[in-house]
């Protein structure tokens, strides 16, 4: 965590977090999805800076290695071979193939699900530049922040039992430094700025695209969230689907919103009102006493405790003879 | 007058109490650090277990643990905890019973309708605070899961936990409420008195057995014979345990 005085958010934190150094621009990364040559130097960056070494896993006959983000890979590149509108002028109604390659992290949203269901105070920060980073210091491994995450990033290591993902480089950019798989990037693919800056050049990315004839170009800033701060330029923004799975219109789940909102609060006090509710019954109503056995009873030989004599007493019970004859 | 002087009769075998004392331990360890997860203000709960990661660690395993605890107990107790004609009119009387003014109540069995719901409430939410929790159970279980059944399960999880532990709330205050049945639970006995105001089939159910009857602690152990006499299904007296 590299600036603790420009927090906007903070997990399980009710009152606000220090942010009076907060008049910094939001921060983005514009990753143009139709330039990237799949060539894994982002990836090679982020272990580089970050200091990750993956394991050294096995070849599985396609291009993605690893596999899928962990604990130790940040970032990895999803390859996707599919079939699209053919792109080519009189191309009406043909097909062609296309070779989808998406470089896929943690998106930094507006409206972090991970940090909405992170259980552990200060595990989980947004910065004022839009960055939400994870201070795995306070992370107790519970994994909600998988729970919430619309996009499926956070990994929990088996090292340590902390969560980890992408942190958009917040230590780079603290000292204006820009992400270092943009710095690696040799298509400039990845590119870096204010957030107004990257829309203004995703725009017109996007107009190029269309020049190119594709029907669907798009910028994926995806509102459910409340935007990223990683955004896509898609060739087929219609269809983010293709690109291994980008969800079409993410937001943070209803099932999650319905686990942390509301009812948190609704609940904890139906709890305290409960205990409450005893405590005032007892000073108003008082307890119900433990009956006597006259009152219960009354003159039945049985219990008139005095007279008990059943012919088994063993001597234990006598001094009791005395005093009960009441 | 104390209970020494009352004739006292056997409420819960030796077993019966470990295993209820057991699960209050664990039911208390799992609402603290539950709750710590639960709400932010609550978070602090986390230390009582040796820090937040510690509790985040055990809390499954103490959940386990309980579940087994409940089964056993569930299993012994369920066939006092069915619903019988006068627990609809004892309801009807609620008012009566929360005024203290027991004298006009229908006789009920063992369990009185509030604590039969207290029953059927732990024996709904405990097996699903099982089953949620196993599927949020990381690094063991939650990553056979899709994500989406895993937000789910936490829902539930706490919904269910939020049912537990207001239940329990409401059986701890009852216990300090009605005088006379801690002891059932800590020394096992109650007196005749109590238990025939409180609980007269129970009472009447209980009268047919010598060793209840003589009203003495140990007053059995002088006739092996009896045990013998005891060993009807889920009882819990000396054979429970
Ligand atoms: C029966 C077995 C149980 C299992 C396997 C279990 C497991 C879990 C797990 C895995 C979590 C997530 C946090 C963590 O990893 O420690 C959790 C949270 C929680 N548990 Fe349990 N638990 C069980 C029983 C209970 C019981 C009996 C209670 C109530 C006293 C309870 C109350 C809670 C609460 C309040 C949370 C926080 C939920 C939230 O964040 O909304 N659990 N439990
Ligand atoms: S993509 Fe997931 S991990 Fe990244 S900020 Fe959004 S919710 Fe959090
Ligand atoms: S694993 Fe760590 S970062 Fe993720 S929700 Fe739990 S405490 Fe927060």
């Amino acid at each position: 965590m590299v600036n603790s005085q420009n927090i906007v958010a903070r997990s399980a934190t009710t009152l606000p977090a220090p942010h009076v150094r907060d008049d910094v621009v939001e921060v983005a990364k514009l990753i143009d999805v139709s330039r990237c040559i799949g060539c894994k130097a982002c990836q090679v960056a982020c272990m580089e800076w970050n200091d990750l070494r993956d394991d050294v896993g096995e070849c599985h006959g396609v291009y993605d290695n690893p596999m899928d983000l962990s604990a130790e890979s940040w970032t990895v590149m999803r390859f996707n071979e599919v079939d699209v509108d053919a792109v080519h002028d009189n191309a009406e109604g043909d097909k062609e193939l296309a070779w989808l390659i998406r470089k896929d992290g943690c998106m930094h949203c507006a409206e972090p699900g991970c940090l909405e269901a992170c259980p552990a105070p200060g595990a989980i920060v947004k910065y004022a530049n839009g960055i939400v980073d994870f201070d795995s210091n306070n992370c107790i491994g519970c994994g909600y922040c998988i729970t919430g995450c619309p996009f499926d990033i956070p990994r929990i290591s088996e090292k340590d039992s902390k969560s980890y993902k992408c942190t958009l480089c917040s230590d780079r950019v603290a000292v204006g430094l820009e992400p270092a798989c943009v710095k690696a990037c040799p298509t400039n693919c990845i590119e870096f700025g204010s957030k107004k800056d990257m829309l203004a050049r995703a725009e017109k990315r996007v107009n190029d695209l269309q020049q190119r004839g594709y029907a669907h170009p798009g910028v994926y800033d995806p509102q459910g969230v409340g935007g990223t701060h990683v955004m896509y330029v898609l060739s087929h923004a219609d269809q983010p689907g293709l690109y291994s799975g980008l969800p079409k219109d993410p937001r943070i789940s209803p099932m999650v919103s319905a686990w942390k909102g509301v009812t948190k609060p609704i609940m904890s006090a139906i709890l305290g009102i409960t205990a409450f509710a005893g405590f005032f019954h007892f000073i108003t109503k008082g307890p119900k006493e433990e009956p006597t056995d006259e009152e219960v009873f009354g003159d039945d030989e049985d219990h008139n405790s005095g007279d008990r004599d059943d012919g088994q007493d063993d001597g234990r019970h006598q001094h009791s003879h005395e005093e009960d004859r009441s | 007058m104390s209970i020494r002087k009352q004739k006292t009769m056997q409420r819960y075998g030796p077993g019966t109490r470990a295993n209820h004392w057991g699960m209050a331990i664990a039911f208390i360890l799992l609402a603290l650090s539950g709750l710590a997860f639960f709400q932010p203000q609550f978070f602090f709960l986390s230390n009582t277990l040796g820090g937040p990661v510690w509790a985040r660690v055990l809390h499954p395993f103490i959940g386990v643990v309980l579940f087994m605890l409940f089964v056993i107990i569930a299993v012994r107790q369920y066939r006092h905890n069915l619903l019988m004609e006068n627990d609809v009119k004892w309801m009807k009387q609620i008012g009566d019973v929360l005024n203290n003014r027991d004298d006009n109540l229908p006789p009920i069995g063992k369990y009185n309708p509030g604590q039969k719901m207290v029953f059927w409430a732990l024996v709904v939410s405990i097996p699903v605070l099982l089953l949620t929790g196993v599927i949020m159970w990381r690094p063991w279980f939650a990553g056979f899961f899709p994500i989406p059944l895993i937000r789910f399960a936490s829902l539930v999880h706490a919904l269910a936990a939020f049912v537990a532990i207001a239940t329990i709330i409401v059986h701890i205050y009852a216990a300090i409420w009605v005088k006379g049945s801690i002891r059932a639970m800590t020394r096992g006995r109650v007196t005749h008195a109590w238990a025939k105001h409180h609980h007269p089939l129970w009472y009447e159910e209980e009268m047919e057995k010598p060793e209840q009857r003589a009203g003495e602690e140990g007053k059995e152990q002088h006739d092996s014979q009896l045990n013998r006499s005891m060993e009807s299904p889920g009882h819990d007296g000396r054979t429970s345990g």
